[in-house]
C-alpha cells in the first residue's frame, strides 16, 4: 500500500495555500508532516529557547493544521517546534496546541519529543570517545560544553517512530532533522528505504519543489520502488528539473545527505514527469551506517553588544571614509585605554562602513564612491554594562571625529537618541559534532498527555 | 573576457548549516554549461574567495545544467565577525567574476 504524506508547507510560519491544504485533505493522505525550524536564521533561537516566528501566526497556521487534521482523521506532526527545537519551543507549541484545542473542543492525545541534552551526559559521551567533529568544528572541551545555553541532538525516524506507535493525533517534535518526520512513516510502512529519505528531503521545503514555493501545500507518495511528489495548488506544477533541482538547495552536497544512522545517495536517481505536473522518482539509494549517530546543535553566550550608528553624507569624508575610519579607530583604542581599565582584548570595535563594505568586509574588491556612508559600529564586551559605558565613551568621537587635527570639527547624522542600541547578549552556535548512540532513544524522552476540552487529563 | 552574472541566467547563494555556504550558477541549458564549465576554474574561484582548495567542493551537475560550489563561511553564522548570517550575497563574488 502506497504511503501518502501531506506537507502543508517548508516551515509552519510561512503560510501556505488553504485551498491547496483543503485539496490535500480530500486526496485521503496517511499523516500531515511539518518543519518547525532550523539553524537558517542564525544561533539566537537556540541560544535563547525562543521562536523566530510570531506567535500569533504560528498559532493561526496551526489553527488551520489542526482542523485539516480533525477532517483527514490521521496524525499530524511537527518537528524542530519553535525554530530551535528545545524543551521551552516544545512546551510553547503544546501551550498553543491546547489553546486551540479547547477552543475547537478538540480532545486529543499529544505527544512530546524532546531533544535536549544536558551538559553533563554530553561530557560523559565526550570523555567516552563517542563524539566526532565534522569540518569545521569549534574546539570542544568540558568548559566549552558546560558553557552552552542549549543543546540539542537532531532526532531521527526512529525517535519521530516511537512517538507515532504511541498512537498520538499530534506529535510536537524538538529538533529533528529536515526529513525525519516526513520519513519516519514511509520507513515504518516497508517503503523503499531510498526513496523514503529522498522523498522526505524533496518534500521538507514544502512547494519549493515545485514552480509555486509559496503555495506550499505538496503530496508526497511513497511505495516500494520510490515516490511520487504532486503539488496541492492547483496552478503549481512540479517538472523533473523543478524536483531534482531541490537537492542543490541548501545542501553542501547534492548527491548524499547524512542521517542518523546512515545516509542517502542520490547519484542514480531517475527523475521522470508522470504528467505535467506530477513527478516520479526511482533509484535513490539508502545506505546503512555502521554506527547510529546523531547530529548535535549548541550555542553559548560569546560576549554582549551594543550597537552605534551614524551616517556621513558630507562628500570630502564619504570620499575619505576608510581614512577617517582608521584614524578614528586608533583614536577610540587610545582613549580606551587611558580612561578605562579595559585590556585591548576585553572587547571588540566591529565598524562596518555600509556603501562600502558592509557586507562582503575584506573580500570586497568594488571602487566607487557612494553618496553617503552609514557608519555601523557593533561593540562586544564580556557584559552589557562594559559595552554600553564603551558606546557612551565613544558617542562624541563617532559624531565629531575629524579626517585631521587641521580641519573643523564635523557633526555627522545620528539617526536617533540616544545614538546607542543595547542588543543583549551574543550567541554563537558552539558545535558541529555528531554522537555516537547505542540506543537511538538515548537522550530523548517522550511525554505524551491526554488532553480534554484543552486540559490535560 | 565577460562577467559570470551575464553568460548565465542565474545564480543563488545560501548558507548550508552553520559553518557552509553553498553557491550554484545556473546554466541554462548544455551548450552554456559545457563552456562555462570549462572556463570557470576552481583555482579562480578559490582566489576570489581566499580560500584553502581542499575547503572547497565543486559540483559540476550536467542534468541540471548547475555548477555548485560549497566553502566553509568566512565567519561561523552569528558569531561576532559574521557579517551576512544567510550568506546569500556571498553569491556576487561569483556574478561578478571575470572568465
Amino acid at each position: 500500500m502506497p504511503t501518502k504524506i501531506l506537507i502543508p508547507a517548508g516551515v509552519l510560519g510561512l503560510g501556505f495555500d488553504q485551498a491547496a491544504l483543503a485539496r490535500g485533505v480530500a486526496a485521503q493522505p496517511d499523516i500531515i508532516c511539518i518543519d518547525g525550524g532550523s539553524t537558517d536564521s542564525g544561533p539566537f533561537y537556540l541560544g535563547t529557547g525562543t521562536s523566530k516566528y510570531a506567535r500569533s501566526v504560528c498559532r493561526s497556521e496551526w489553527r488551520a493544521l489542526m482542523l485539516a487534521r480533525a477532517d483527514a482523521g490521521v496524525p499530524l506532526v511537527i518537528g524542530s517546534c519553535g525554530t530551535c527545537g528545545t524543551r521551552e519551543t516544545v512546551d510553547w507549541m503544546y501551550e498553543i496546541t491546547c489553546e486551540i484545542a479547547a477552543e475547537l473542543g478538540q480532545s486529543l492525545t499529544i505527544a512530546r519529543l524532546y531533544s535536549d541534552q544536558t551538559a553533563p551526559d554530553i561530557i560523559a559521551a565526550h570523555d567516552a570517545g563517542l563524539l566526532s567533529p565534522l569540518v569545521p568544528a569549534p574546539p570542544l572541551d568540558a568548559e566549552a560544553i558546560t558553557a552552552c545555553t542549549h543543546i540539542v541532538a537532531l532526532a531521527g525516524v526512529e525517535q519521530i517512530q516511537a512517538a507515532l506507535q504511541t498512537g498520538a493525533d499530534i506529535i510536537l517534535a524538538g529538533r529533528t532533522t529536515d526529513t525525519a518526520t516526513i520519513a519516519a512513516l514511509p520507513l515504518s510502512c516497508s517503503d523503499h528505504a531510498g526513496g523514503a529519505w529522498h522523498g522526505a528531503k524533496i518534500g521538507e521545503c514544502g512547494a519549493f519543489c515545485t514552480n509555486n514555493p509559496a503555495s506550499g501545500v505538496v503530496m508526497i507518495t511513497f511505495d516500494e520502488t520510490g515516490f511520487e511528489v504532486e503539488p496541492m495548488a492547483v496552478d503549481a506544477v512540479c517538472t523533473p528539473h523543478s524536483v531534482s533541482a531541490h537537492m542543490l538547495y541548501e545542501n553542501s552536497d547534492p548527491f548524499i545527505l547524512h542521517e542518523p544512522g546512515g545516509h542517502l545517495d542520490v547519484t542514480e536517481a531517475r527523475y521522470t514527469a508522470i504528467d505535467d505536473r506530477r513527478v516520479r522518482v526511482e533509484g535513490s539509494l539508502w545506505v546503512p551506517a555502521d554506527a547510529y549517530r546523531v547530529k548535535l546543535e549548541a550555542a553559548h553566550i560569546g560576549g554582549y553588544q551594543t550597537t552605534m550608528m551614524a551616517v556621513i553624507r558630507d562628500a570630502h569624508y564619504v570620499a575619505h571614509a576608510d581614512q577617517w575610519l582608521q584614524g578614528l579607530t586608533s583614536f577610540l583604542h587610545r582613549k580606551i585605554a587611558t580612561t578605562t581599565s579595559l585590556k585591548r582584548d576585553d572587547f571588540t570595535l566591529e565598524f562596518r562602513l555600509i556603501g562600502q563594505n558592509a557586507a562582503l568586509g575584506a573580500l570586497e574588491d568594488g571602487i566607487g564612491t557612494p553618496l553617503e556612508v552609514g557608519v555601523l559600529l557593533i561593540i562586544t564586551a564580556m557584559d552589557q554594562e562594559t559595552a554600553t559605558d564603551l558606546s557612551k565613551v565613544i558617542n562624541p568621537f563617532l559624531l565629531h571625529h575629524p579626517l585631521t587635527a587641521h580641519e573643523d570639527l564635523p557633526t555627522f547624522a545620528f539617526p536617533y537618541s540616544p545614538a546607542h542600541t543595547d542588543r543583549g547578549a551574543l550567541y554563537e552556535f558552539a558545535m558541529n559534532h555528531v554522537l555516537e548512540m547505542s540506543d537511538p532513544m538515548d537522550g530523548f524522552t517522550l511525554a505524551v498527555d491526554e488532553v480534554v476540552d484543552g486540559k490535560a487529563g | 573576457m565577460a562577467k559570470l552574472a551575464d553568460l548565465v541566467p542565474k545564480i543563488r547563494s545560501k548558507n548550508a548549516g552553520p559553518f557552509w555556504v553553498t553557491v550554484d550558477i545556473f546554466c541554462g541549458d548544455a551548450a552554456r554549461f559545457a563552456e562555462i564549465s570549462a572556463r570557470l576554474t576552481t583555482a579562480h574561484v578559490c582566489a576570489r574567495l581566499r580560500a584553502d582548495p581542499a575547503m572547497v567542493k565543486r559540483f559540476d551537475i550536467e542534468n541540471l545544467a548547475v555548477i555548485k560550489f560549497s566553502f566553509i563561511r568566512p565567519a561561523v553564522q552569528g558569531s561576532r565577525f559574521d557579517r551576512d548570517m544567510h550568506g546569500a550575497q556571498l553569491g556576487v563574488l561569483f556574478a561578478e567574476l571575470e572568465i
